[in-house]
């Protein structure tokens, strides 16, 4: 054990800063462009019936082919995996932003109308804040994503824990591969648990289900 | 002054508001009633251009609402909604003052007017003002929803149906609240129901429509009295009825179970029962039942000696009608103060029962009210 620390202690933290760079820096793009996305298809349901589906095939397309096509218009540059991984990053995100300002009540709207609000008081106000337990559900579950997803990156010898394991496999070294997936799984877990702390402060009290 | 003029709106072929035109003085709370689908929800709304009409005009004191800003419009016309609609993410507070802020309101001056506000319908402001609206009942909540309607002072408060979700006692008691509100700050309210109990209770003008027209604007009274049509009459049901036969008799309203003695009683015997019974008369009867006078505490009092019969003591010229007369004459007598009961005697002079102030006004309230109540 200590042997083998010895041998990739300093690689293994490296891949974990990089794995973790590739994850918050995608998910950060991803959820802005799934936040603003999901707000403009939430202002118009008729056109989105039609557009959310068409997304939710896009994230079928496997990553890999996907870092695979990028790769032949980019090159081998961090940049390749950001992009490949904020695409995959923006759905769970833009799903659950459209549903959450969706399925805000009627009442709360027309009330919110009724006093004077303009469209963006009501949204910035009322239809945000009443989303948010959605649309931090939604975050969660991207980043849960891409801590996997951004084991490709070493697809194209960018890094990250993918390295571990992909040598690991090719090599029929298990030590390797579990050396990589295991910081992987805590990564995701951790980043899980982190959002839900955030979502604990961030969800307003009224909203929450515990509160009395 | 609100006034409508020959306003007209379709829902693609069907009409829901036809040609309606209506003036509203200043001050003056009026109930909007009708059918379902009669078009009284989208009349109140376009007042407030939640819903914009099609063609006619309305205007606020002879300012068009088509030429003002729907924003601001809105922001000067409290709203009250059935769903009640109270923000979740807010506190109570925050809630009242979400117009006043809209309105750029400082904040001191914002914080003054949400406590001056829940002083106003009894709810302290250091109990209530930080809860968050799924921390109270569906009544305090609505009462924070008139509140919110109420905060930056708006002359004009529209409410849909606001108590429609409400339990009928805390329904009751918020409608007491608000009609004393209204006229204590001389709101102008129009107040959509389809309760006609409600409409009774709270308008100045009740204003009926079915199928998009008004059939008939009136007091509550003039409506009770002459309903315009058949439409108007079905739908008040109890209510009209009573009215419309106009012909209560004081069978109708008398107690029956009266306290009675025999002239041969001792002054003593009645005095006691009176006491016991907490009353301070007696109708005195014959051997048959047959009605001779009342006994009244105070001639028992001023003439009467302990052991004597009550013969001598009778009033022999207390009111008296029959069953068939009709209750209006009984009305008259008491109201008139000439006797704090009149009594009811049947053709062969028998007791039938007594009118006092109090079954007057319970048989009064119920033809008012409804039997409900």
């Amino acid at each position: 054990m200590s042997n083998f620390f010895r041998l990739y202690g300093e690689k293994l933290l490296n891949a974990i800063g990089t794995h973790l760079f590739y994850v918050l820096i995608s998910v950060s793009i991803g959820f802005v462009i799934a936040l603003f996305l999901g707000i403009l298809l939430s202002r118009v349901p008729k056109i989105s019936k039609y557009v959310l589906p068409v997304l939710s095939v896009v994230q079928t397309i496997p990553g890999i082919v996907f870092i695979g096509i990028l790769f032949l218009y980019l090159g081998m540059v961090p940049a390749t995996v950001l992009a490949a991984l904020s695409i995959y990053a923006i759905f769970p995100v833009l799903k659950n932003t459209y549903t959450g300002l969706i399925g805000v009540s009627e009442q709360y709207k027309e009330a919110a109308k009724g006093c004077g609000m303009s469209s963006l008081q009501s949204l910035l106000r009322v239809e945000l804040p009443l989303a948010l337990p959605a649309i931090i559900g939604g975050l969660r579950m991207s980043t849960v994503y891409i801590v996997s997803w951004a084991v490709l990156a070493s697809m194209i010898g960018l890094g990250g824990l993918g390295d571990f394991i992909y040598i690991g496999v090719s090599t029929n070294n298990n030590t390797l591969i579990i050396a990589g997936a295991v910081p992987a799984a805590i990564l995701a877990v951790g980043l899980g648990l982190l959002i839900d702390c955030f979502q604990k402060k961030a969800v307003p009290k009224g909203l929450r289900r515990d509160a009395k | 002054m609100i006034e409508y003029k020959n306003v007209s709106k379709s829902y693609g072929k069907q009409k829901v508001v036809k040609d309606l035109s209506l003036k509203i003085p200043d001050g003056e709370f009026v109930v909007l009633i009708g059918p379902s689908g009669c078009g009284k929800t989208t009349t109140l709304k376009m007042l407030n251009r939640l819903i914009e009409m099609d063609s006619g005009s309305i205007s606020i004191d002879g300012k068009n609402i088509m030429e003002m800003n729907p924003e601001k419009l809105r922001s000067h016309i409290g709203y009250v909604i059935q769903q009640i609609g109270l923000f979740p993410n807010m506190t109570v507070e925050e809630n009242i003052c979400v117009v006043p802020r809209l309105l750029k309101w400082d904040k001191e001056k914002s914080r003054r007017r949400a406590k001056e506000l829940l002083e106003l319908v009894n709810m302290p402001y250091e109990t209530y003002a930080h809860k968050y609206p799924n921390e109270m009942s569906g009544g305090q909540q609505q009462r924070i929803g008139v509140l919110r309607a109420l905060a930056a002072e708006p002359p004009i408060i529209l409410m849909d149906e606001p108590f429609g979700a409400l339990d009928p006692i805390t329904r009751d008691s918020l409608q007491d609240e608000v009609k004393s509100l209204q006229q204590r700050l001389g709101k102008t309210v129009i107040f959509v129901t389809h309760d006609m109990d409600e409409a009774l209770k709270m308008a100045d003008t009740v204003v009926f429509m079915s199928e998009g027209q008004i059939l008939q604007a009136d007091t509550p009274e003039g409506i009770l009295r002459a309903p315009a049509n058949d439409t108007v009459r079905e739908f008040m049901g109890k209510h009209v009825h009573n009215f419309s036969q106009n012909q209560l008799a004081c069978s109708d309203l008398m107690k029956t179970n009266v306290a009675k003695v025999t002239q041969d009683r001792k002054t003593l015997e009645c005095v006691n029962m009176m006491s016991r019974r907490e009353i301070d008369s007696l109708v005195v009867v014959d051997q048959q039942e047959r009605y001779l006078g009342v006994l009244l505490i105070e001639t028992v009092n001023e003439r009467g000696k302990a052991g004597d019969s009550i013969k001598d003591l009778i009033t022999v010229d207390f009111p008296t009608v029959t069953p068939d007369t009709p209750a209006k004459t009984a009305f008259d007598i008491i109201s008139g103060q000439r006797a704090e009961y009149v009594v009811v005697l049947t053709d062969d002079k028998k007791v039938a029962g007594i009118i006092t102030k109090t079954s007057m006004s319970k048989a009064l309230a119920s033809v008012v009210w409804g039997d409900g109540q």
